[in-house]
Formats: C-alpha cells, sequence, structure tokens
C-alpha cells in the first residue's frame, strides 16, 4: 500500500493553519487511493500539534532531526530530508502549502527529484494512471484543469481554498523521528539573521483590514485610515498604485504580488478592484468598497459599498466609532 | 567587484477587470490586450540596473518565448539592461520544467561563451502560471545556492547579504557568488523608461538561440472561471452620512 507525504509546518505548538488546510486537501487524495496520510514536520513535534495531526486523520508523523535543521533551517535543506524520507517510504504524492516557506521548499524537492509540480491546487483526483487536477493561475482570478503524469504527484495546495476539516476518525498519528544525512552545503542558504518588525498587527491575520488605493491620494492620506485601523484593532493595508507612488511600503501591498487577506471585513477605500487586487482580498468574510463610482469593479463585487469621497466619509466615519466607543 | 548579472522575465498578458478567454478555453483572448511582464521581474530588472550601476559590471535580459516576446526584451533595455537574449519558442506556453531545462541549457551557452554570471535574478513566481519553481530548477541544474522572496541585495566581495520580508520582521541570508535569487516586488520602484533609454532599446542587438524541448508531464485539460460567490452588493448610504451604517456594520461583525 502506498501513501501520501504531506509537509507540515507549525505555528508555535499548534499545526499551523495553512498545514490543516493542506492536510484536508491531501485527505481527499488518501481516501479516492486508499492511501494513508503521513505527515513530516522540521524539529520535534510538540504533543498540541499531534493532537491537531491525530484530527486530521495522520497515520504516521515523522519528525525530521538533524543539526542542520534546527532554529532557520534552509528551504534547500529541508527539502533534501524529505527527499531522503520520501526515498525510504516510497510515497505516491508529496504535498505542502502554497506558502512562501512551504512552495520554496517543495520546489527544491522538485528541483531534486526532477519531477512537475503542480503548483497552488484546489482539487486533486486519481486518474487514467495519473491525476486530473485544477490549479489556479493568475493568482487566483483563473482555474486551470491540468492532467498530471508523473510517477510521484508533487502538488502544493493553495491558500484559503479548502477549509480545514477533522477527519470522520482520527488517525494513530504514530510518532517516528528520521534523522536525515544532510550535505554541509545545504546549509548556506539558511537564515544567518531575523529581525522582527515589532508591536503592530500583521497583515495576514488582521481581524480587520482597512486598504487605500489611488483614491487617497497621498501618503499623508493614508492617515485616516491608520487611525480607524488603530481604533478597530487593524491593519492598514493598500493597492499597488499606492506602493508605486510611494506612499506606503511594499509591506502593506494586498494582492496578487502582495499578501493574500481573509480577515472578518475587508474595507477597500478608493480602489478600483482589478483582478489582481481582487485575489487578494477576496477570501474576507465580508468585504466593504467605498469609492465615488458605482460602476467600479470593487464595489459591483463587494457585499456592502458607500457611494462617496472617502476624505468625507472616513473622518465622520472615526468620529462615529469614537463616539460609539465613548472615547474621545 | 564588479557584477555580471543576469535577469529572467516572462512575456504575459496584461488583463483588466475582467478576463476573457478563447472559445476552446486553451489560453486568455488577448485580442484587445498589452503585454507585459510581472511586477517581481520589473522589479528584478531595476535591481540589477541599479546593482550594476552602483558596483560596475554588465546585466542581461533573458526570455523564453515568442519573437514578439522581443518588446519585453526592449523594455528592459530601456530601464539600462545592456543586453538582450530571446529562446525562441512557438506561441505554446512552455511548463515550468520544459522552461528551466532551456534556460539551463541557454545560461551554459552564454557562459561558454564567456558571460559570468555572478547573480541570476528571476521573478518570485510568474504573473500568468505562479509555477514558483522555474529559479530554483535552474539554481539546482547549475549547482548555484537559490533563495527566494527577496527584498534586498547588498553584495560584499565574493558574497552577497539579502534579505527576505516575513510575516513578522525581516530574515536575512549570506550567500557565496555565484548564486541565484527569486525577487519579491517592494525591493525597489522600478524607473519609468527614459526617452534615451527607449531609443537605445530599439537599435539593441537582440542574441537569439533555439532551444529544445523537453516533455513536463503536464498537459493542460481547460482554463476555466472560478464560481462568483457574490451577487448583490448591500448599498450603506452615500458620503459622509454613511458614518452610522458604516459603524452598525463594524458592530454586526464584531469589531465594536
Ligand atoms: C501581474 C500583475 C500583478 C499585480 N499585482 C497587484 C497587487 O498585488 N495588488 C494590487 O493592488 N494591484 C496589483 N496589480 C495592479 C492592478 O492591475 C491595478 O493597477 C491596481 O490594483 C489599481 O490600484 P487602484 O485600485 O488603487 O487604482 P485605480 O485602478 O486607479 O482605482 C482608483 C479607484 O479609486 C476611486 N476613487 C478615486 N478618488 C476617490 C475618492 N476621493 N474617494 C473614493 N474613491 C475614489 C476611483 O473611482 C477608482 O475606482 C498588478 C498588476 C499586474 C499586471
Ligand atoms: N518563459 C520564461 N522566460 C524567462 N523567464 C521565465 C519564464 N518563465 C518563468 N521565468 C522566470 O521564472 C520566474 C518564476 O516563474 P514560475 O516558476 O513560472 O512562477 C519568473 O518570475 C521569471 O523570472
Amino acid at each position: 500500500m502506498s501513501l501520501i507525504l504531506t509537509l507540515s509546518e507549525l505555528d508555535g505548538d499548534t499545526l499551523a493553519r495553512s498545514s490543516r488546510e493542506t492536510l484536508t486537501f491531501a485527505r481527499s487524495l488518501a481516501d479516492a487511493h486508499g492511501w494513508d496520510l503521513h505527515a513530516v514536520a522540521v524539529g520535534e513535534i510538540p504533543d498540541t500539534a499531534m493532537a491537531d495531526l491525530r484530527a486530521q486523520g495522520v497515520a504516521v508523523a515523522h519528525a525530521l532531526l538533524h543539526d542542520q535543521l534546527d532554529g532557520d533551517a534552509a528551504p534547500a535543506a529541508i527539502a533534501a530530508a524529505i527527499n531522503e524520507l520520501h526515498d525510504r517510504l516510497g510515497a505516491g504524492a508529496l504535498v505542502g502549502s502554497g506558502t512562501d516557506h512551504a512552495a520554496e521548499v517543495m520546489a527544491h524537492v522538485a528541483a531534486r527529484t526532477d519531477l512537475p509540480l503542480a503548483s497552488n491546487c484546489t482539487e486533486v483526483a486519481p486518474a487514467d494512471g495519473g491525476w486530473d487536477l485544477t490549479r489556479v493561475r493568475w493568482g487566483g482570478v483563473l482555474l486551470e484543469d491540468v492532467h498530471l503524469e508523473a510517477d510521484v504527484a508533487l502538488l502544493t495546495a493553495a491558500p484559503h481554498q479548502t477549509a480545514a476539516a477533522d477527519a470522520v476518525s482520527p488517525g494513530a498519528a504514530e510518532l517516528h523521528s528520521f534523522k536525515p544525512e544532510l550535505d554541509e552545503s545545504l546549509h548556506i542558504t539558511r537564515v544567518v539573521e531575523r529581525a522582527s518588525r515589532g508591536g503592530g498587527i500583521s497583515l495576514a491575520t488582521a481581524p480587520v483590514v482597512i486598504s487605500g488605493g489611488r483614491g487617497v491620494g497621498s501618503a499623508e492620506g493614508f492617515g485616516i485610515l491608520e487611525e480607524l485601523a488603530e481604533l478597530l484593532g487593524g491593519a492598514v493595508g493598500c493597492s499597488r498604485v499606492a506602493t508605486n507612488n510611494g506612499w506606503r511600503s511594499h509591506n502593506d501591498q494586498v494582492g496578487q504580488t502582495g499578501t493574500r487577506v481573509a480577515p472578518d471585513l475587508y474595507v477597500a477605500c478608493g480602489i478600483s478592484g482589478a483582478t489582481q487586487h481582487w485575489v487578494g482580498c477576496m477570501s474576507a468574510k465580508k468585504i466593504l468598497a467605498i469609492n465615488t463610482d458605482p460602476e467600479a469593479p470593487m464595489v459591483t463585487r463587494a457585499h456592502y459599498a458607500v457611494i462617496g469621497d472617502l476624505h468625507e466619509l472616513l473622518p465622520a466615519l472615526v468620529t462615529e466609532v469614537k463616539n460609539r466607543r465613548g472615547v474621545g | 567587484m564588479t557584477l555580471n548579472i543576469l535577469v529572467a522575465v516572462k512575456r504575459v498578458p496584461a488583463p483588466g477587470a475582467k478576463i476573457v478567454l478563447t472559445e476552446d478555453a486553451q489560453r486568455i483572448d488577448t485580442k484587445h490586450l498589452g503585454f507585459t511582464v510581472s511586477p517581481h521581474e520589473e522589479c528584478a530588472v531595476e535591481e540589477a540596473v541599479q546593482l550594476v550601476g552602483k558596483h560596475g559590471g554588465s546585466s542581461t535580459v533573458i526570455t523564453l518565448g515568442p519573437p514578439v516576446a522581443e518588446e519585453q526584451l526592449r523594455t528592459a533595455i530601456s530601464m539600462g539592461i545592456d543586453h538582450g537574449v530571446l529562446v525562441e519558442t512557438d506561441e505554446q506556453e512552455w511548463d515550468a520544467l520544459a522552461t528551466a531545462a532551456a534556460l539551463t541549457d541557454a545560461i551554459q551557452t552564454l557562459e561558454a561563451d564567456g558571460d559570468r554570471f555572478d547573480l541570476i535574478l528571476f521573478g518570485n513566481e510568474s504573473a500568468d502560471a505562479g509555477n514558483y519553481q522555474v529559479g530554483i530548477r535552474v539554481a539546482h541544474a547549475l549547482d548555484r545556492p537559490v533563495v527566494s522572496g527577496i527584498k534586498a541585495i547588498e553584495p560584499t566581495d565574493a558574497r552577497a547579504t539579502m534579505k527576505r520580508a516575513v510575516a513578522d520582521g525581516f530574515e536575512v541570508l549570506d550567500l557565496p557568488l555565484p548564486a541565484v535569487a527569486a525577487i519579491k516586488e517592494g525591493i525597489n520602484l522600478p524607473r519609468y523608461p527614459a526617452m534615451r533609454g527607449r531609443l537605445l532599446a530599439k537599435k539593441a542587438q537582440i542574441r537569439r538561440l533555439t532551444p529544445q524541448r523537453r516533455d513536463g508531464g503536464m498537459r493542460r485539460v481547460r482554463l476555466h472561471h472560478p464560481p462568483q460567490q457574490q451577487a448583490q452588493t448591500q448599498m450603506l448610504g452615500t458620503g459622509a452620512d454613511a458614518a452610522p451604517a458604516v459603524a452598525a456594520l463594524f458592530e454586526e461583525v464584531g469589531l465594536l
């Protein structure tokens, strides 16, 4: 019997949300084949994460243990370790998340094995001695159905596309340690230093994102968005026009070449809703568009809209929020 | 130390607010569209120009694509890149395995002819396919270190310090050259080509190479649009008068 090996990432002591999504995605393929679901993680796997793996139906969890994998391991080194484990296990498919880190690791796995890698998949099923899968293009604007013919399927799962759900029956989650033999040269691309931006709420995890585009008009114009975001415990985002004009740092950019956000509420101020921006915010639970143009794609696709000048609405809104809070 | 830098870019259509597909669902209908490269690649081009401007050396832009992809090479040259190389294909899109193999061959050809690339810059991902892998495959084939998501490069002697952004800050890497990096938008603000650059670009010689196509194992069946979830937009009012309705929405979603 064969198996599917999934790359799992930890978030503190628990399994990262993206990895839970990826396991749920991989489980559909494991079930279709009648294959066992295995997980592999870098370093020791804490008990809380083991419980998450069990809930996802994982039969065996492999902990990769090696000096070179302590702390900030190089994706190249993690990939080499995964390849060694795969040589031992003979997995039928290797699956990672479409996160920056996991995608980089999976690309190294693919380069080392010279196998095709289908990135950002939303669906996969066995077919004709290979696999039929659907993957994301243009960051999510388009989908592509593909037939993959390879000895081993290498896949990444598109972020925010599969809702994480527990398996009907939990897995045994037997814990195996695996000590790979890694070449010294793989060490070269490890992180040598890490700096925290410190404080602030991260765009990717903020419950509310107040985003501004060309309509904001200037760097100073973002002051009122900052104020509102702070009042609501959220983060400020922006469109590429705001980044390209030097109004905001690219770290704040939402979209295909920026950050994908999935907050409870996304507020798009003076953003037209080009497809490349839309794919960055479409996973929000609710979207509110503030725009002078009732025909703007952002307005027609949003759940809620206010038609008008953001420079008039936002100050009034800040006052209103302060009043309801009983401050100011 | 001077630097020789190669940048890889991919010609892609520049879609607007809605993408239209051809009838056979095999490609985007580009009848009314212009063409561009990914913003990540535009930044990689700008970075090469800035690094060579600062440290001396020379820059080359390479693309694998149909003859019309010359347009993207000339745009890069107009931004200050010195040389252009077209790895010429038919109109078909090549998958990541085939693209990486052909680019590797081309780079080996250029290096055999005397070029030596201290740095090879890729975009973090192509705009259309988003395979997140061509640069890493090429680096493996050339046996050079490679890192992705790079937002700063500082060369020193035979090494380069690079940074990549992560959710709560950034990570620093330190690589021996020659090395390969996949660049992310935000590393710089790409310049708008000046008139002089555009005139130079028109006349620049483009070197052409003919690639071998290897089979990749991935076959496109069709393209399609994701299902639209949202139909009706609820209007909360106009201008400043809408403030109470918006605040009520904040309460409804639990922010207030
Ligand atoms: C490959 C590729 C990747 C890209 N990646 C990204 C990405 O990651 N993120 C991104 O954002 N873009 C990205 N883009 C760019 C994208 O195509 C658009 O150009 C960009 O999103 C437009 O930004 P905008 O909405 O701020 O500006 P515009 O499209 O100019 O829209 C401005 C909007 O503001 C409204 N407005 C003007 N004044 C006011 C006012 N006073 N009050 C209220 N409303 C007002 C207007 O009605 C209009 O709707 C990418 C493009 C390409 C080709
Ligand atoms: N046809 C191509 N020609 C030149 N470079 C390419 C081509 N396709 C991809 N690349 C480069 O590889 C990067 C990653 O592409 P991808 O793996 O498709 O996401 C792109 O940003 C480009 O720098």
